[in-house]
């Protein structure tokens, strides 16, 4: 059981900054996030894309962004548990006990929910039967390669997951490469080599089709395969992967007795708490009147939010207001000389 | 002031809008007026119409507000800009007549326009 005064749900640029906000004012805090990687949608969804709106920061990308704020909390040791998904929050006295997928568990006073709009999850087949074969002979991630050795592979997807894979695996396995256009959005030099492996035969390409049905027993036996114009082939395969990127899910999330609202929780605006007390939401998954889904407003919703943590965490004491550029104590806890 | 009674100046207080049809999966119609310079996807969204889940704002970053154009309006709309198409490869059951709603902008020649909500977002 690791017991911390917050435990932050998400590692994304709002989560980041609580993280620091909690540190500064002298509480120990760990995150928790989903992804291998810290930054959330930032990093997810648009590590390359500029971003404008950050206060004294003209321009900035979503990666230079997260190395930003990794920097900022670098004085404090925050311990950051990637690849857990939080999965229950349940109250046990005056501690909120919160546990992952993985059985990681925690026990704290404050939970603050800082995860955008939810977890990211692999997109899935719209055909419904795949779900029976998921895990077994259908995969959306690939974690031991060798079980494709001299078996047919069925790749679906135009981007660089889906044509790295095909190139890799064509070299030991029979590979089928379905797309649902002629344009991949993979980077061209791999797009090339996919269409030199079609050209000599190592790569089975089939673009303008999608999937429309799976067969099989336990394993998978055969898809078929449509186009615009309705005709279908019947392919036969022993794997089926799929890389259609991730998608934001609630999860979890809504089975925490939290009130939501078209996937956001409703918030109060002096300390973004939830209707449960001692749980909190900051950033885009919380909900309040004239609520603005901006990163700016991330912050200041995780510095008030980080403030109510205090009541909590330290009952017995009173917590005083200070700055960063006169407060002794907060430059000994960033560990920077005073003057 | 003379502004205020003058129906010549009239227009200035009126907000145009047009109507937008949207039809669920389960085909209900949404009929709902969006104010021009809006996006489909806002005009869904601000409407309580079910269906479009917009879960990046309108960032063209998640393809969670897909739509199937109707055919006699698909050609009408503006072309798709780069990275439109790449989204939609990731979209639930994309058709040779989807779009990304946040990226279509609603305006006099939209009047009227239809489209239809696919069964899923993701």
């Amino acid at each position: 059981m690791n017991k911390t005064d917050a435990l932050i749900i998400g590692a994304g640029p709002t989560g980041l900054f609580t993280a620091h906000q909690l540190k500064l004012i002298g509480l120990n805090c760990e995150i928790v996030d989903n992804l291998d990687k810290i930054g959330g949608q930032c990093i997810e969804l648009y590590p390359d894309k500029p971003i404008y709106d950050i206060p004294a920061v003209p321009e900035c990308t979503g990666e230079e962004l997260t190395n930003n704020l990794i920097n900022q909390i670098k004085p404090f040791d925050i311990k950051i548990h990637l690849n857990e998904r939080v999965d229950e929050v349940k109250k046990e006295g005056d501690y909120w006990i919160v546990k992952t997928n993985n059985d990681k568990k925690f026990s704290t006073p404050n939970v603050i929910i800082a995860g955008g709009v939810g977890s990211f999850e692999p997109r899935k087949f719209p055909v419904k039967e795949c779900e029976k074969f998921e895990n077994k002979s259908l995969f959306y991630s690939i974690r031991d390669k060798k079980i494709f050795e001299g078996k047919t592979v069925s790749i679906f997807g135009g981007g660089d997951s889906a044509l790295d894979w095909a190139v890799e695996l064509s070299k030991n396995s029979k590979v089928n490469l379905i797309h649902r256009r002629d344009d991949f959005r993979g980077a061209q030099a791999t797009v090339d080599t996919v269409n030199e492996l079609a050209k000599e035969g190592k790569i089975n390409l089939y673009t303008k089709y999608q999937m429309s049905s799976i067969e099989g027993d336990d394993q998978v036996k055969s898809i078929d395969i449509k186009n615009d114009n309705n005709e279908t082939k019947n392919l036969k395969t022993d794997y089926v992967l799929g890389f259609f990127g991730l998608i934001m899910q609630l999860g979890p999330i809504a089975n925490w007795g939290l009130n939501i609202d078209k996937k956001t929780i409703e918030v109060d605006t002096e300390k973004f708490e939830t209707n449960q007390k001692g749980i909190y939401a900051v950033g885009d998954i919380c909900n309040y009147p004239g609520k603005l889904k901006l990163i700016l407003s991330g912050f200041h919703e995780g510095a008030l939010a980080a403030r109510a943590c205090f009541k909590l965490a330290r009952p017995d004491e009173k917590y005083r207001f200070e700055f960063t550029t006169s407060s002794k104590t907060i430059k000994e806890r960033l560990g920077v000389k005073g003057d | 002031m003379f502004s205020h009674t003058c129906p010549i100046f009239l227009h200035n207080y009126i907000i145009l809008m047009a109507k937008i049809t949207f039809i669920t999966h389960e085909n209900k119609n949404h009929t709902v007026d969006v104010q021009n310079g809006l996006s489909v996807m806002e005009g869904a969204v601000q409407n309580d119409v079910p269906g479009i889940d917009a879960d990046c704002g309108g960032g063209m970053a998640c393809a969670t507000c897909h739509v199937y154009v109707k055919d006699e309006w698909f050609d009408k709309l503006p072309a798709k800009e780069d990275g439109e198409e790449d989204m939609l490869d990731m979209a639930f059951e994309p058709k040779k007549n989807s779009r990304l709603s946040c990226q279509i902008i609603v305006s006099d020649d939209l009047d009227g326009l239809e489209v239809s909500i696919p069964s899923k977002q993701s």
